[in-house]
């Protein structure tokens, strides 16, 4: 069991759902709620990455990192350093690639809460911060949930984009799915089969919690 | 209809597929090429790294050739009773330090240029292939033993999953230079973008390159094999900077 590489891995998902959490839920409440023109594009393009090759994804970061593009120079003289083979390189990959997974639950959410309960809460005076914190959110509590579970597990399993731009480096850029595949390759079953047996179990409770909140939502419609 | 799709291209003419270690990308797309112009027969290419191809011949992956970087892949893969003999050894490689065009790092002032450049910390980071799996890979950390920079060179290092990928990272804007295949190297492709010199041949151990034919493989296999191994064959490969020994 690689632990070094576990850590990159859990705070990679880490970061990744605390940076996706609130961009989720703005994302998704205006896909829900608002009519604006472009919407369906909008929409194709926060799906854009459940089918884009992460090679594809892989390419393009390279790219785009370099010293001789905008977003690479930005950074360089933002700290001082690079995006390639750093761990700020790969959560930004990460982000970019997890968004489907946490607008789409809570889209689902709050399309879900009927138009009347938010009127009546406007009705009653609340503000729409207050309205979003006692009724929306409470309301879309599972679809969070979900989103945030998905993201993270889905976070554990990247591994064609974190090859292309990360550079296996312990303890910045090797994560846990990198970290079986080196394993596989130098004939070290042993520890591959440890890693994976780890990701096969955290696969599986986060199915059990996405699929556990959707029926226990279902179980409550009113 | 469905069955038109089901059986695929052309299944009685299917070339034969060989497998070969990622530094012979350009050699044997080279050699390839040569051998369809002779003969009018095809091969199709897959690269790789040679650990990796190991595992899949053992699992009965329908490769008829096997190009390894590392002869004790063909040995274990001979042991076990994979392959039709024990092959032949048909390069020995060697490394080179390199660096892109324009890079602070000059390459030709070898290895204690870097020794300086690390010194000075003008080394963000230098890229080789993963040791743990990829013969290239060991000789590099070889040659950065026998200078004495294996510790110091340890927080800069990027690992490629094979030789190429060391390569792509080598020449990267955010990296400054690499340990990669000199076979790598002196395709035109990446020859244009870098500076590059050989590291002594004594720095590491020699990479001696062993390929064998697949239980089972077909005529055009064999007939390929033969031709890597003929005078032809071995004038490409050393065109790659690949040393040809006498066959054993």
């Amino acid at each position: 069991m690689d632990w070094e590489a576990l850590e990159v891995s859990l705070w990679l998902a880490f970061w990744t759902c605390v940076v996706l959490t609130p961009v989720g839920i703005i994302v998704a409440r205006q896909l829900a709620w608002r009519r604006f023109r472009g919407r369906g594009f909008a929409e194709a393009l926060v799906a854009l990455p459940l089918v884009l090759p992460p090679t594809v994804l892989g390419f393009y970061l390279l790219v785009a990192f370099g010293s001789d593009w905008p977003i690479g120079q930005f950074w360089q003289w933002l700290t001082g350093g690079t995006l390639v083979f750093t761990f700020e390189g790969i959560l930004i990959a990460s982000i970019i690639f997890n968004l489907p997974f946490a607008v789409q639950p809570l889209q689902r959410a709050f399309e879900a809460i009927p138009h009347e309960v938010r009127e009546a809460a406007w009705c009653s005076g609340l503000s729409t911060w207050q309205t979003f914190w006692r009724v929306e959110l409470p309301l879309a509590w599972p679809g969070l949930i979900s989103a945030v579970a998905l993201t993270f597990a889905h976070t554990l399993g990247e591994f064609g984009v974190v090859l292309m731009v990360g550079g296996s480096i312990s303890g910045e850029t090797k994560t846990i799915a990198i970290a079986i595949y080196d394993r596989v390759q130098a004939f070290d079953e042993a520890a591959a089969g440890n890693m994976s047996v780890l990701l096969l179990l955290i696969s599986f409770i986060t199915i059990g919690i996405v699929y556990g909140l959707a029926g226990r939502r279902r179980g409550v419609r009113v | 209809m469905i069955a038109l799709l089901v059986t695929g291209p052309a299944q009685a003419q299917r070339p034969p597929t060989v497998a070969a270690a990622s530094d012979l990308q350009f050699a044997i797309e080279d050699l390839a090429a040569r051998f369809t112009e002779e003969t009018g027969q095809r091969v199709r290419l897959n690269f790789g790294s040679s650990g990796n191809f190991r595992r899949q011949i053992a699992q009965g992956a329908p490769f008829e050739l096997y190009m390894s970087a590392d002869e004790a892949y063909v040995e274990a893969l001979y042991e076990s009773g994979h392959l039709e003999d024990a092959g032949d050894l048909y390069a020995v490689g060697r490394v080179v330090l390199i660096t892109r065009q324009g890079a602070s790092l000059d390459p030709e002032a070898g290895l204690a240029a870097l020794a300086g450049a690390l010194e000075a910390g003008e080394i963000r980071r230098f890229a080789i292939a993963n040791p743990e799996h990829a013969p290239y890979g060991v000789a590099a950390k070889q040659a950065l033993q026998s200078a004495g920079l294996w510790e110091v060179i340890q927080p800069h290092l990027v690992f490629g999953e094979n030789v190429s990928q060391a390569a792509q990272f080598a020449l990267s804007p955010d990296a400054d230079g690499g340990i990669v295949a000199w076979s790598l190297a002196l395709a035109p492709s990446l020859d244009r973008r870098s500076d590059w010199a050989l590291i002594p041949e004594d720095h590491h151990e020699p990479l001696r390159q062993r390929m064998a034919l697949v239980k089972g493989a077909g005529e055009t296999a064999r007939a390929f094999y033969d031709f890597i191994l003929s005078d032809p064959g071995r004038a490409v490969l050393a065109e790659y900077g690949f040393i040809t020994p006498d066959p054993d």
